[in-house]
């Protein structure tokens, strides 16, 4: 996406100023002027992540009402909680930018707006609850870190904010799998397929290679990206790999090795016909997914119905009154 | 049954109650009919779990067998659970939920209100803890059954059917049996039966406001004292406990 090529000098000048304030580290706030392919890329990415928030309660869901312990329970209840939350704030921070909730969820429903790939794929064992909030979340807070430097102040501030709680759930996963990798047998086993089927979805996450990556140079120019995918993805690999070995569980990847001289770890390829085909919509879940977002949506319109008709009565009661 | 068996007895009735429709929430969980709504759900849900961990761990200890509340969440058989039938009940819709959670909040505040007053001290301290969460619920499932009550002629309907469905349900939390009444005699507990007249005036003023019917249903079931439950409950303790049952010597 590029700024938009106009003759018009007015605009030329307010692209220029929005530019310069973007240069100068100031945030651009819901009432300032901004190109329309800015407020565009960001409503995308603002609700797409929104909308990962609440299809990521799914997964986890899928395992609350068989969580193995009521201290289990309930952490996971509260780390449901906090999704919500952090779907609650980034609807509304995507909604100053003129877009709804309703037509958020209407995106969302038909399939015009994306969420995180991840997912799409199944949790199969107790052990995968605790591989989301180790890995999915940690992948997802390296990302937000950057993100809370963002140029739009109501996307950066809600960034701060999610990242305080994110870092919460990733320790709480990382526990869950500690317990697990030193548990008996089949716990390990558990904690070791999770990893086995969780550690390149993570990676995937970071998105494509810069090289392939189609808005990343606009949005570094606008500040709405700080960092690219590849630094981001090697950050997270830097960062996880000693905590799996701590756990002494085996990260899938035969070509994962230290490197001394990067200060780095070397790794293999992601299998992006693998990627492209999840996004595709050929992922385990991804009908599940949809699907039962729709039917809550669906479902619940004559609660929400009720809740506008119910206000609507109280208001004309007290003009009535007050009359 | 000695003093020990019974204090152990009716601390299971206080907390099953917790543990099994906490479990009931979290069957909303990614289902609730708004974001908003989810997370309140999951709230009270979470209030109710930390309620079941206080309680039966002071009766794994009162009871001095060994169980914790894992052991006791997760290692009994149906007829062994002491909740309220209503509590086990399937969610239903969002009225039928609603409802279920209305009849259960308003009687678990007045019962925790009393039991504030208990001589058993870990008793007093939980039913005060609890309160503060308790009148949250109970603010939380008025508003909404006086809502959906007085919202749209569907939501109308669905609220009432829900209410008359859950209704035969009521009558047992309000009996009074051997172990209640050697607990109100030792200043434990509270006379159940004595709670009913405030727990109808309350649900009768909320039905009012909400324009709904009191129920008009003349069946009344009862039971889970001697653990005699509805099929439901197997279902829900096979899916709550798998884990713990199929891999016993694991700690999670």
């Amino acid at each position: 996406m590029v700024s938009p090529v106009t003759d018009d000098r007015e605009e030329i000048a307010l692209n220029e100023a929005f530019q310069a304030k973007v240069d100068a580290e100031l945030k651009i706030e819901p009432k300032d002027w901004m190109p329309e392919g800015y407020r565009r890329t960001l409503i995308r990415q603002m609700s797409q992540h929104a909308h990962s928030e609440v299809v990521g309660m799914l997964p986890e869901g899928n395992w609350l009402t068989r969580a193995p312990s009521l201290k289990r329970k309930g952490v996971l209840m509260a780390k449901i909680q906090d999704e919500g939350g952090h779907g609650l704030y980034l609807y509304s921070a995507a909604e100053t930018l003129g877009i709804s909730r309703d037509e958020m969820y209407e995106q969302l429903h038909t399939g015009k707006a994306k969420y995180s790939s991840i997912f799409n794929y199944p949790t199969l064992n107790w052990a995968d609850v605790g591989a989301i909030g180790w890995l999915v979340d940690g992948a997802a807070i390296t990302n937000q870190i950057a993100l809370c430097r963002c140029s739009y102040g109501p996307y950066a501030r809600a960034m701060v904010k999610v990242c305080k709680e994110e870092s919460f759930h990733q320790r709480q996963g990382y526990e869950i799998m500690m317990v697990m990798a030193e548990g008996t047998k089949e716990q390990k086993a558990m904690a070791q397929d999770a990893l086995n089927r969780w550690w390149w979805p993570a990676l995937m996450m970071f998105g494509p290679h810069d090289s392939e990556s189609t808005h990343s140079t606009q949005n570094m120019k606008w500040k709405i990206k700080r960092t690219s995918n590849d630094e981001l993805r090697q950050r997270f690999i830097d960062a996880t790999v000693p905590q799996a070995e701590y756990l002494d569980l085996t990260i899938p990847d035969d070509k994962l090795k230290w490197n001394e001289e990067k200060q780095s770890y070397d790794w293999g390829e992601i299998d992006w016909d693998e990627f492209a085909n999840v996004v595709a919509g050929n992922g385990l879940c991804n009908r599940e997914r949809l699907q039962t977002r729709r039917d809550a949506h669906d479902g619940g319109k004559w609660v929400r119905d009720a809740a506008l008709a119910y206000a609507e009565k109280r208001k004309k009661r007290a003009a009535k009154q007050a009359a | 049954m000695t003093d020990k068996e019974m204090l152990f007895e009716y601390l299971l009735r206080l907390g099953d109650n917790c543990v099994i429709l906490s479990q009931r929430l979290a069957e909303w969980c990614g289902k609730a009919p708004v974001l908003e709504e989810e997370m309140a759900l999951m709230n009270v849900g979470l209030d109710l779990v930390g309620q079941a961990r206080l309680i039966l761990d002071y009766a794994g200890k009162v009871e001095g067998a060994g169980r914790d509340e894992d052991k006791l969440a997760y290692h009994r058989d149906a007829q062994d659970w002491r909740n309220l039938l209503l509590v086990e009940q399937p969610n239903g819709d969002f009225a039928v939920t609603m409802a279920r959670q209305l009849y259960f909040d308003l009687f678990q505040q007045l019962q925790f209100e009393a039991l504030v007053k208990s001589k058993d001290q870990t008793i007093s301290e939980i039913a005060a803890k609890s309160l503060k969460e308790i009148k949250y619920h109970v603010r939380h499932s008025s508003d909404w059954v006086i809502r959906l009550g007085d919202g749209t002629d569907e939501s109308h309907e669905r609220m009432q059917n829900a209410l008359d469905q859950l209704w035969g349900f009521t009558p047992e939390m309000f009996d009074m049996d051997a172990v209640e009444q050697a607990m109100v005699d030792a200043g434990i507990g509270v006379d159940v039966s004595t709670l009913r007249d405030e727990w109808d005036a309350r649900i009768n003023a909320i039905l009012t406001e909400a324009t709904l019917k009191r129920p008009d249903v003349t069946w009344e079931v009862r039971g889970s004292r001697e653990g005699k439950h509805s099929e439901h409950l197997g279902y829900l303790l096979a899916e709550m406990q798998f884990l713990p049952r199929a891999y016993p010597d694991a700690s999670w």
